[in-house]
């Protein structure tokens, strides 16, 4: 695949916190706010209890974006789960760098549960930003493509 | 081998519309595992339950996908279900093909492969769900409400009259809060001490409320239905039990130089005080701080005076624990300090005062035994200045913020009051009030400002003071009429500011210990604003009056009540039901290294020594996690903190959220 193939699209998994982003993304859809179909939604009950290994393990998988969403900072349902997202977050952006990978692969965003339109504007960044990087490479194990 | 049956909605055309639901139906029976599929109209109607139901009784569903709406809308529902026949609850899954799909994509071939993506996604994961069951607790059938001003007490009589036992915290000697220093409260002109001083007697002789006056919470353990605090009764000097409020110590007291909050500072009172005739309970505290014997060890006039023998110089602060079911906030609120307004000149002049001040100057067991006189020279006021928002409606654009962003709510109705009692007392004062608009939503409340304003001349101007300047006896006050577009000058008496209300100080390190959200202005957050106004998002934690948001007194009875109903709803359950997707730990891989128990915020997680059976069959004790499920509630913050891999979370699994993971990846 070429980064002009204009057939490629990429593949995005959105981790939301059940409080706030996976409602926020509610929302969206209860205003009928349109976003990418690429987008793909795993509901977590909080931000901090997406292991760094699971985005790995997307990425492992051939996800080409993997987002992370959880409630604004003071805002945590669980009041300070977001803050450890940010901490773990902020090591496995590094740990991204020093493997070689786009760290823009993966990132933080805060989304409340009345946020539809933040969400979508999110979503529309993300997957803007990672059609621009193109497909993941560095990561994908084909060995996992076998079916 | 699980057998999973999944059910495709068509939410009517909400789903069906953009999605091909037979696709997503047909999809499904290709997936490994799936034994049955099949789409309807309403999934959550009773047809369509039954549909789920007479599946799982046929093919021996082991378990259940259901494609419909958000999970936030119909989990409970569909669990309910299934379960009615037997399938433990949490052996469902709902793929949100409604708001996360249908109805943000416009596409129907889009849609559609979303869809499958959703539902192979949702089956991956029930093929690893195992059966949960939630645990009970019991509930306390107590409850503690942290302030005894109007909030408090209403919550508390209640709850009591519902028959269950309360304990209320006040910090202030007695109870009564804010509603005991009125004078008058707007719009019907009534006595607030004739309201509120019957209600403290109630709340005081009431056989199922106890009062710890002049104490503390300082710890709060626990969990709904059973929360442990400790409440700290600080020394009081005087024994509750003996002093019968007499009040012969405190004519006896010679340190008389204490600033009286009662009267807002305005004049003092003796070290050994009551702090007014109807404070519940009605006994004496010594203030350590200007007591003669407590700080130079001399004097000891009030135990010599004391005919019950009840003063105790040698009072040591004391800690009790008690254990309470559920727990109300009611702390109430405090007026800013207005200082920091130098152009009012707050410190520059004893006759600029706040309208808490101004309460007591007109009330007749305040101060001036109810003359109003000005504190500077104890003459009465021929012209007052009232300024509204006084750190009220700032605006945060333009630097630094000195006030607060919202409406105090109260003060327009207040000044109203203020403005006609002095004008009832003294006919010929000329009275001025500077707003920014006037707000009077409420009962009787535009009549009551009208009132004011067109049978009683208050001089309403709409603009803003300032500066003050205190000259020659006189307060210069500088003010533009925004309406007239003018600059005015008025030589006042005396000039009363409307500082902005805020939450008690106590309120922050109280949320803190509660586990309780608040906002940006220490105001505690509800669990939801509209629907869920008087609870906490912390279950069990309730809230009562100001310390939710600004209001009014009747506002604050009727919170009031709603918090005290929903905390005996609360106490009426023998059992509650907890939930079971909770953390829990395999012991053999835990290496002990208490990283969970700090990340954990409930406290949920402690360690134990434990013997464990070596492979060599030796004896080994280790320490090792353990979870209280019933504390615990099911972040994962330790599931990830955890070095080993032993922390896992019910129902949201590290293989469960791999397996979606690699569902959707595909």
């Amino acid at each position: 695949m070429q980064m002009n193939d204009k057939e490629w699209k990429p593949k995005i998994i959105a981790f939301c916190c059940n409080w706030c982003s996976y409602s926020g993304a509610d929302l969206a859809g209860t205003n009928r706010l349109s976003y990418p179909a690429e987008v793909k939604i795993i509901r977590v009950p909080c931000s901090c209890r997406v292991n760094p290994m699971f985005i790995l393990r997307a990425f492992q998988q051939g996800a080409d974006g993997v987002i992370l969403c959880g409630c604004h900072p003071g805002d945590c349902h669980y009041s300070t789960g977001n803050y450890h997202t940010r901490r773990r977050m902020t090591l496995l952006f590094s740990m991204l760098n020093y493997l070689g990978v786009e760290s823009a692969r993966t990132r933080v965003e805060w989304v409340s549960a009345a946020e539809g339109a933040r969400f979508v504007s999110v979503m529309d960044g993300f997957v803007a930003d990672i059609t621009r990087l193109g497909p993941n490479r560095r990561l994908e194990d084909l060995r996992c493509k076998t079916n | 081998m699980q057998k999973i049956g999944v059910f495709v909605c068509w939410c009517g055309s909400n789903i069906a519309a953009t999605v091909d639901v037979k696709a997503v139906a047909e999809a499904a029976r290709k997936v490994p595992g799936v034994v049955f599929s099949a789409d309807y109209q309403y999934m959550c109607s009773e047809a369509g339950q039954g549909l789920i139901k007479d599946a799982i009784k046929e093919h021996g569903l082991t378990g259940v996908v259901v494609c419909s709406c958000s999970p936030r809308m119909h989990e409970a529902t569909f669990r309910k279900a299934v379960q009615a026949v037997g399938l433990n609850p949490y052996m469902l899954e709902v793929a949100n093909i409604r708001e996360q799909c249908s109805w943000v994509h416009k596409d129907m071939a889009t849609a559609t492969e979303k869809a499958i993506a959703l539902m192979q996604a949702a089956v991956a994961k029930v093929t690893l769900n195992t059966p949960l069951t939630a645990g009970m607790t019991p509930v306390t059938k107590r409850a503690l409400v942290i302030g005894g001003g109007i909030a408090g007490m209403q919550t508390a009589l209640d709850i009591a009259d519902a028959g269950y036992e309360v304990d209320i915290v006040e910090a202030k000697p007695t109870i009564g809060g804010k509603m005991a220093q009125l004078d008058k409260t707007f719009p019907t002109l009534d006595c607030s001490s004739c309201i509120v001083t019957p209600k403290m007697v109630e709340v005081g002789q009431h056989e199922k409320i106890h009062i710890y006056s002049y104490s503390e919470v300082t710890q709060i353990k626990g969990f709904v239905g059973n929360f442990n605090v400790t409440i700290k009764r600080k020394a009081r000097y005087v024994d509750e039990a003996k002093c019968t409020g007499c009040g012969a110590c405190t004519e006896k007291c010679p340190s008389r130089k204490a600033p009286n909050e009662f009267n807002m500072g305005l004049n003092n009172r003796t070290a050994v005080y009551i702090p007014f005739a109807q404070a519940v309970p009605k006994v004496a505290t010594i203030d350590p701080e200007y007591c003669i014997k407590l700080t130079k060890g001399k004097c000891g006039a009030c135990a010599k005076i004391c005919e019950a023998g009840a003063i105790n110089y040698e009072a040591k602060d004391e800690y009790i624990e008690v254990e309470y079911g559920a727990i109300v906030a009611a702390t109430g609120f405090e007026m800013i300090d207005v200082s920091p307004y130098d152009e009012y000149a707050y410190t520059q002049s004893p006759d600029v005062v706040t309208s808490l001040e101004y309460e007591r100057l007109m009330n007749a067991a305040g101060p001036t035994g109810g003359h109003l006189l000005r504190p500077s020279d104890g003459k009465e006021p021929k012209t007052i200045v009232f300024v509204q928002c006084v750190g009220s409606r700032e605006s945060c654009s333009g630097g630094e913020m000195r006030g607060k962003p919202y409406c105090s709510k109260v003060c327009c109705m207040y000044t109203a009051k203020h403005a006609m009692l002095t004008k009832d007392h003294y006919p010929d004062t000329d009275i001025y009030v500077f707003y920014i608009d006037v707000r009077t939503p409420g009962k009787n409340f535009d009549e009551f400002y009208r009132r004011a304003v067109e049978q009683y001349g208050v001089h309403y101007i709409k603009g803003a003071v300032g500066k003050v300047t205190p000259e020659g006896g006189k307060l210069k006050v500088q003010a533009s009429d925004l309406i007239l577009n003018e600059q005015l000058h008025i030589d006042a008496d005396m000039v009363v500011l409307a500082g902005a209300i805020e939450p008690n100080k106590s309120a922050r390190p109280l949320a803190t210990m509660l586990t309780a959200s608040m906002d940006t202005n220490d105001f505690f957050t509800e669990a939801h604003p509209k629907l869920r106004p008087v609870e906490s998002p912390t279950a069990g934690v309730f809230l009562s009056g100001m310390c939710q948001g600004p209001k009014d007194i009747p506002e604050t009875v009727a919170q009031a009540g709603a918090a005290a109903s929903k905390v005996i709803g609360l106490l009426a359950k023998d059992h509650l039901v907890g939930n079971p997707c909770v953390a829990h730990s395999d012991e053999w891989m835990c290496n002990g290294c208490s990283q969970c128990e700090t990340v954990c915020p409930y406290g949920a997680i402690t360690y134990e020594e434990k013997e464990f059976r070596m492979p060599d069959r030796t004896t080994k004790v280790r320490r090792v996690a353990q979870v209280n499920p019933a504390v615990c509630q099911g972040c994962g913050a330790c599931t990830v903190t955890c070095p080993s891999g032993a922390m896992d979370l019910n129902g949201f699994s590290n293989a469960e959220i791999m397996a979606e993971v690699d569902a959707l990846c595909r």
